[in-house]
């Protein structure tokens, strides 16, 4: 674990991508096979299954620390991370030993076959024989959520680098429905297995944000569709089966069982780039809808009624078992119109349409419009370009639509946590009802770090009232919030809840009178709702 | 029981004396803890600090500031109190001021911290009936690096960068955190070159009998060339200037109690963060409580609502106090 723990802190240590990869290339030529695996794994988002709660971890961490459970929670806040939390508060190891992450990856594994208190007894000598950093990688394999500034991509080039094989064949070979119990590394990495490759989804392109579109030359160079608010997925059917991978590689193949029936209709060896979206009566359902479903491991009979589900097909990878990357954008839309026009008109498989239009101007009054279709605004890709991998500048261009906007008054203001613990940052706003201020938006971020400084040192001077970690401030500044989208809500004292708010700008000319009231908010609620 | 001192929008006060101990607004006398900004502003009447504190008070208040200066121990009457500065270890010269009147004691800590860092006075406990301390760092997740082995982290740091050509750029507060890393630092690993503004507190701090390490103030000619595998002690706003661009390619650390968090030193997209404070962490803080044996607590600054819970349910009759002092925001002293 000492070993793992030195790569860890070189790679979060360092901004500088060169070194990460150096780190990291340089421990793959040296770990033992299963080392590597779990490596991989985990910085693939791939762990072990939860064996502990997070509150028992918080317990005993707690009573191990000698610490009241609050003290141990407001500590939490301020580190904004259980795993960091907790090997900040234990005492140093009495028995410090090294053993390999595989080691301790068992270990994890073992706790799910113990009762609670060899389960608790197991994790608390596990936290006396590591130090501080250990501590804190033993304690991420225990919570899950192994994130630590290595791109999956990056990781499959210091794999690249190790092994010598090529980037775009390990990115294929890492995606998929493998873990390290279910494989080894000569398995996933050295050989060459035909079967493995059924359920493996192809690395998915994704698009950059475009300000001005008029930049990418003549609009005949450009194919335009509209932006769907689903869930981006490729729909798999290969094997005589079928696979629905969403992009964060998730399996997402039970969920949506309304579209098994589409493996009857598509040949096998074909992979279709898409959108899952809520759709009734030819028309997107908006993304609340599809939110009920995604929560649902179990799907009942009233969600699918209510919440039906159709694939909107906008990419063409793979036909009769062959690899159609890189062949041009049109060439692969056109096979897939041919293989759509053989599936029957009410099966949940859609063709997103081509937005066609001949000069920038007509492409900007239809994004205009994008809002009232439930979509967030356009897609433009270069009609010529190859299906590459990950997010590249050049060929696909999202250009949504312009966020809404109200002007809030700032009355609560609480600390932020991890990056932002000695900053306030999460802000409540409201608008006004007469006289009086409701809120009814929390937003955290959009300000620059010299802002949140300079905010935070008006805080301090300008609380009226504590409740706990939460400060009430003079109603004083006005901030400008951006939001996606905007829906009724009983759960709310203002009656609405917003879609990714976010501070859009400090309005320092504005006075607090002049900020938008509940009214105003119920009017968007009419228009956009 | 009445207050020894009292808590103004001005700073604190002592009736019985008609003086304030480091105020936030002008005021006709005040008494200063410390030489932070936060601590000792401009604009006031009459200044009493320590012989430690004042030279760093002229320097940063000018000729004209009235400054007077009382020895550490020494007791002194105004009004109808006592009053004497002890050692509190947060900087050189740095006191906690005891206020006695009528045979009740009050102490204002200023900031403290109770490792001895070689450079400053080691903290002193000072029994007393009600404490005023600063809780910066009061929660259990601070627990600071040990001396020896913060050195070893910082050769080590260096020593590498100098091996691969590279400058080391470490940042750190002007005033007590610098001159303590010059202080720990092996100068034997190469040149050590200093920003004009821990240049200006170096001179201070000399002139007052301080043993620093010699040390290079990077002028126009100062560069990677001319000086290879150097360490730069810099104030954390400095290293956007120009000097910076004479030294491509080095590596940035930063010297804070805040470096404890990971999200902390992500955010400040440095190479290193040292764990290492001229405020107390947590088991300072409680240790130092209780040697002072108060009945009393008031914090002032920091994570002050979960200390003065923790206080209250260890069986002290504690209080939040809001004041003026800025030690909390870290971004510039820490």
């Amino acid at each position: 674990m000492k070993d793992f723990a030195a790569l860890f802190a070189r790679i979060d240590e360092s901004t500088k991508t060169n070194v990460k990869l150096a780190a990291l290339a340089d421990y793959l030529g040296r770990a033992t096979p299963q080392d590597r695996l779990w490596t991989i794994a985990l910085f693939t988002g791939r762990r072990p299954k939860r064996a502990v709660t997070a509150t028992r971890l918080r317990q005993w961490a707690a009573e191990v620390a000698r610490l009241p459970e609050w003290l141990f929670e407001d500590s939490y806040h301020v580190v904004g991370d259980l795993a960091e939390t907790i090997s900040l508060v234990l005492p140093a190891p009495r028995e410090p030993r090294d053993q390999s992450l595989s080691h301790w990856i068992a270990t994890v594994k073992a706790l799910a076959t113990l009762d609670e208190a060899a389960r608790k007894s197991a994790v608390i000598a596990a936290w006396d024989s590591l130090a501080t950093q250990e501590r804190f990688l033993f304690n991420k394999l225990l919570t899950g959520g192994f994130r630590m500034g290595v791109s999956a991509r990056l990781m499959t080039r210091a794999l690249a680098i190790s092994t010598g094989q090529d980037v775009a064949v390990l990115t294929h070979k890492l995606m998929g429905n493998w873990t390290p119990e279910t494989t080894s590394w000569e398995a996933l990495i050295e050989a060459d297995d035909p079967t493995a490759v059924l359920s493996r989804p192809y690395p998915f392109y994704l698009a950059h944000p475009v300000e001005n579109p008029a930049d990418l030359g003549a609009p005949a160079g450009w194919h335009a569709e509209r932006k769907w608010d689903g869930i981006r997925g490729q729909f798999i059917r290969r094997g005589g089966g079928h696979h629905i991978w969403s992009r964060s590689e998730e399996l997402m193949t039970d969920r949506f069982p309304e579209l098994a029936q589409l493996a009857d209709f598509l040949p096998d060896g074909t992979v279709m780039d898409g959108e899952i979206l809520a759709f009734a009566a030819g028309a997107p359902l908006g993304f609340n809808a599809l939110q009920k479903r995604i929560g649902l491991k179990k799907v009942s009979a009233k969600a699918l009624r209510e919440a039906p589900v159709i694939f909107m097909a906008y990419d063409l990878l793979e036909a009769g078992g062959a690899d159609l990357r890189q062949e041009p954008f049109d060439a692969r839309r056109a096979r897939l119109e041919a293989v759509l026009a053989e599936v029957p008109p009410d099966a949940p498989l859609r063709l997103s349409r081509e937005v066609a239009f001949d000069s920038w101007a007509a492409l900007a009054a239809v994004r205009h419009e994008s809002r009232s279709h439930n979509v967030e605004g356009l897609m433009i890709k270069r009609r010529a370009s190859p299906y590459l991998a990950g997010r590249r500048r050049g060929d696909w261009w999202k250009w949504k639509v312009d966020p809404l906007t109200v002007d809030a008054v700032m009355i609560y203001a609480q600390s932020g946590s991890g990056r932002r613990a000695n900053l306030f940052t999460d802000f409540t706003f409201a608008v006004w009802h007469g006289d009086d201020l409701v809120p009814f938006a929390k937003a955290y971020s959009g300000l620059t770090d010299a802002e949140f400084r300079e905010i935070t040192a008006w805080v301090r001077r300008n609380t009226l009232q504590r409740f706990g970690p939460v400060r009430q401030v003079t109603p004083a500044h006005v901030f400008e919030i951006a939001f996606e989208g905007i829906q009724a809500s009983s759960r709310h004292k203002s009656g609405v809840a917003l879609r990714f708010p976010r501070m859009l700008r400090w309005r320092r000319d504005k006075p607090v009178a002049e900020a938008n009231t509940l009214a105003d908010l119920n009017e968007m609620l009419a228009l956009y709702g | 029981m009445a207050g020894v001192l009292t808590f103004t929008d001005r700073g604190i006060y002592c009736p019985a004396g008609d003086f304030y101990i480091d105020p936030w607004r002008p005021v006709a006398r005040a008494l200063i803890t410390h030489g932070h900004s936060d601590h000792a502003r401009p604009g006031i009447g009459r200044y009493l600090a320590t012989e430690g504190t004042a030279p760093v008070l002229r320097h940063r208040l000018g000729d004209d500031a009235r400054i007077e200066t009382i020895a550490y121990g020494e007791t002194r009457r105004i009004g109808d109190a006592d009053v004497s500065f002890h050692p509190a270890g947060h900087v050189p010269g740095s006191a906690q001021i005891r206020v006695a009147v009528a045979g009740e004691v009050w102490v204002a800590s200023g900031d403290y911290k109770t490792v001895d860092d070689g450079l400053s006075e080691a903290f002193e406990p000072v029994r007393c009936h009600a404490f005023i301390s600063e809780c910066t760092f009061g929660l259990p997740i601070f627990k600071w690096t040990p001396q020896e082995q913060l050195a070893q982290q910082i050769n080590g740091w260096w020593a590498a960068n100098a091996a691969e050509g590279r400058a080391s750029i470490l940042g750190a507060y002007a005033l007590g955190k610098a001159q303590r890393l010059m202080r720990t630092v092996d100068a034997g690993i190469g040149p050590l070159l200093t920003v004009t503004a821990v240049e200006n507190t170096n001179a201070v701090l000399r002139a007052q009998g301080i043993t620093l390490p010699g040390t290079q103030p990077i002028t126009e000619d100062v560069s990677a060339k001319s000086h290879p595998g150097a360490l730069i002690i810099a104030t954390p706003g400095s290293t956007t200037q120009n000097w910076a661009r004479r030294f491509p390619g080095a590596a940035t650390a930063f010297a804070s109690g805040w470096m404890t968090l990971r999200g902390v030193r992500r955010r400040r997209g440095i190479d290193r963060g040292f764990v290492v404070s001229d405020h107390a962490d947590w088991a300072g803080l409680n240790a130092a409580i209780k040697a002072t044996g108060a009945e009393k607590v008031f914090v002032t600054h920091g994570y002050t609502s979960a200390f003065q819970r923790w206080l209250c349910e260890q069986g002290h009759d504690a209080h939040v106090v809001s004041t003026d002092y800025s030690g909390d925001d870290g971004e510039d002293a820490t």
